[in-house]
């Protein structure tokens, strides 16, 4: 049985009829940040908390295993560890030594790399100054070749994300569950996409 | 009442013997004469001779551990060292030896959990009422109803730390001072979980211990050795006074009554994991008031099952009459109306919303894959009780009780796995719909918990009096005082005071 780990996977959907007539739509879908994210109030332990600048990140030194976030979560992107992990050489040099290895039986999800987005901040608060805008990538950002993925500050008018939630193409995904998700969608013409 | 039947109290020369036991004709006579109120009152040696017979019985019952009995325990403890197999397995791999994936992250463990926290409400809720309301043919049950909570209690709790990924890190949910400067977050329903549950099991053992002090002293009294000083180390120097027993009864008028609402928010709060949520078929307002009529409905079909076996096994015949199961079976039948009413409410308010998923998640029940499991619940909790229990002839008959109550419980455990298994397969999401199959450390786990339960009741029916002994010696005394004038005992509720007919079942089915 399948228990692949993705923080971000690509969601395949297919219209109605058969191929070739039918289309293939797809969706990116990470672990949306939400504003009132449901699988913090459900953390017995606090594993599952809003950080002050508004991400909803996972302590994972805290968290006992009781995927009670993963069945609140409307987005179902959060993803458990259901067997130590096994990093085979020289599989072990591939580790982020910025992220915590995660051990068997806890919570992950996507963080928006804060180990990114911390060094960033860091590193502009040392030198005085604020974060510019691009400054942070994100890994999914960085290697998406035709740069679907745009990541900023939407609350600084100036900056890139600001413009493109201009556009009345925008999209929340699921809203109606009133989670205030962070990542919005922008549709393509004519129907749901990126 | 004095026309309901020959007055017939046991001549003296019919007391028992020095060996302390009646034979079985006498027997049947003595208690019909004074279970059954049917006769004039007894004098107070008769009543003596009644409490030395019951005494006798039960702890020779107590006393006595034959080879089927250790089979029996051999079995047990075979069945639930898989169980721990299973588990340790579970603590060695990870939990991915389990059925468990995105989207069903809870399986067979939540659906014990739900199933024995449900168990154990029926004991001390029914006991509790009964006491409340002052029913006179409370007394024989009592005891096993509170030891029967306590036990499902015992196992239930256990399924919030069995099912956790690191279940060596559940402490971290008790709100002790520690190094990280954490208290757990009180928002969280399995916070609410974990406080009232050890709330219940606090309040139910006590519940248990209260009224178990005389007997206590009564069994300090006639055993010797170890055991004599472990009973009276238990007994807290019970001696009988005028004062022991005024605070006894004190105690217990007050704890009767905090019990009630402590067990029924219990199963509320149980449901909230569920109600709470944003999953349909689980986010629901009518859930708490729904698991805690489903508790009861399980419960005391697990208490009629007990009854019964312990009836049989320890040869209480002429304490457990057919009248008590007569009585039981009524309370049955109302709760499988409530209970079905209580579903059907919440089954229509989802069809009707007709929200998608909710009504995917019914589709899945009514005709989908789970229509098997669906439609024998349905049967087992609705068909069977409701068109069965309406007849005497089946509330007295032991070998239909038994089966009535054991499908009941079947049809509980069946609508547990439906709620916490199946709702989340379907979600909003429809990229992320999937399924589960247990695997084999769950099932040995689940199995495990029925044999765990057995073996608890089994040790304790050696340990200690399955029927509280006081009581039953009270009731006779109650009973006597009343006829006399003495005393008026308000127990004529309607339908809990049988008929002459059932009286001449029961003795007959009693001797």
């Amino acid at each position: 049985m399948g228990r692949a780990q993705h923080w971000i996977r690509i969601e395949r959907y297919w219209d109605e009829g058969e191929y070739p007539s039918a289309n293939a739509r797809f969706l990116p879908l990470m672990c949306q940040q939400c504003g009132k994210a449901p699988c913090e109030p459900v953390c017995p332990v606090f594993a599952s908390v809003h950080s002050a600048d508004g991400l909803n990140s996972q302590i994972y030194n805290r968290c006992i295993g009781t995927r009670y976030c993963a069945h609140n979560c409307p987005y179902k992107v959060r993803v458990f560890n259901y067997f130590k992990p096994e990093f085979p050489a020289p599989l072990e040099q591939q580790l982020n030594p910025d992220v915590t290895v995660r051990s068997v039986g806890i919570m992950e999800k996507c963080t928006f790399c804060v180990q990114r987005i911390r060094r960033v901040r860091q590193q502009a608060r040392a030198e005085g100054r604020a974060v510019a805008d691009g400054e942070i990538t994100p890994a999914c950002v960085q290697t998406c070749p035709p740069g679907a993925l745009v990541f900023g500050d939407a609350g600084d008018p100036e900056s890139q994300v600001a413009q493109l939630l201009k556009s009345r193409r925008g999209m929340k995904f699921l809203e109606a569950f009133n989670t205030e998700p962070s990542v919005v969608y922008l549709k393509r013409r004519g129907g749901p996409d990126v | 009442m004095s026309d309901l039947g020959a007055t017939h109290g046991p001549a003296p020369s019919e007391r028992p013997d020095s060996s302390g036991g009646l034979s079985p004709e006498q027997a049947a006579v003595v208690y019909e004469a004074a279970g059954v109120k049917t006769s004039q009152a007894l004098t107070e040696d008769e009543l003596k001779t009644l409490d030395r017979d019951l005494d006798h019985r039960v702890f020779r019952a107590m006393q006595s551990i034959g080879i089927r009995y250790l089979l029996l325990v051999g079995f047990l403890l075979t069945v639930i060292g898989f169980g721990a197999v299973g588990f340790g397995w579970q603590i060695y791999r990870g939990i991915g030896v389990t059925g468990l994936n995105r989207p069903v992250f809870w399986g067979f463990y939540i659906t014990s959990f739900v199933f024995w926290i449900g168990i154990s409400h029926a004991g001390t809720l029914v006991s509790a009422i009964l006491r409340v309301l002052n029913v006179e043919w409370r007394r024989p049950l009592t005891r096993a109803a509170e030891a029967m909570t306590l036990f499902a209690l015992m196992i239930g709790g256990l399924f919030p730390i069995i099912h956790l990924g690191r279940n060596w890190r559940f402490y971290w949910m008790i709100p002790l001072p520690n190094e990280r400067g954490l208290w757990p977050n009180f928002r969280s329903a399995l916070m609410w979980d974990l406080l009232a549950i050890l709330t219940y099991i606090t309040a139910s053992s006590l519940f248990l211990f209260l009224p178990l002090v005389p007997d206590l002293a009564t069994a300090r009294d006639r055993t010797r050795g170890l055991r004599r000083k472990i009973y009276g180390l238990l007994s807290l120097g019970w001696r009988g006074t005028q004062q022991q027993w005024h605070r006894l009864h004190l105690a217990m008028r007050v704890f009767t009554i905090v019990v009630i609402p402590i067990a029924v928010s219990v199963h509320t709060i149980v449901s909230w994991d569920f109600g709470m949520t944003l999953v349909e078929g689980w986010k629901s307002s009518v859930f708490g008031p729904y698991f805690v009529i489903g508790a009861i409905y399980s419960g005391i079909a697990a208490l009629i099952t007990v009854l019964i076996l312990v009836r049989k096994s320890m040869g209480l015949e002429e304490y457990l009459t057919l009248r008590h199961f007569d009585r039981l079976g009524k309370v049955l039948l109302a709760v499988t109306v409530l209970w079905f009413y209580m579903f059907w409410a919440g089954f229509l308010t989802d069809w009707y919303g007709g929200n998608a998923v909710a009504k995917l998640v019914q589709q899945e029940h009514l005709t989908g894959p789970f229509a098997p499991l669906f439609w024998t619940m349905m049967v087992a909790n609705v068909a069977v009780p409701f068109l069965f229990l309406w007849f005497r002839r089946v509330r007295t008959s032991m070998a239909a009780m038994m089966v009535i109550s054991l499908l009941v419980n079947v049809g509980m455990w069946l609508e547990r796995f439906l709620i916490v298994v199946t709702s989340p397969m379907v979600n909003s999401v429809s990229y992320n719909w999937g399924g589960y199959t247990p695997q084999w450390p769950e099932i040995a786990i689940a199995l495990a918990t029925f044999a765990a339960f057995a073996l608890l009741y089994l040790i304790f029916s050696k340990a200690l009096p399955l029927i509280s002994l006081w009581e039953v010696k009270e009731g006779w005394r109650v009973d006597r005082w009343q006829r006399e004038g003495i005393v008026e005992v308000e127990n004529d509720l309607p339908g809990f005071e049988a008929g002459p007919a059932v009286d001449s079942v029961g003795a007959g089915g009693g001797a």
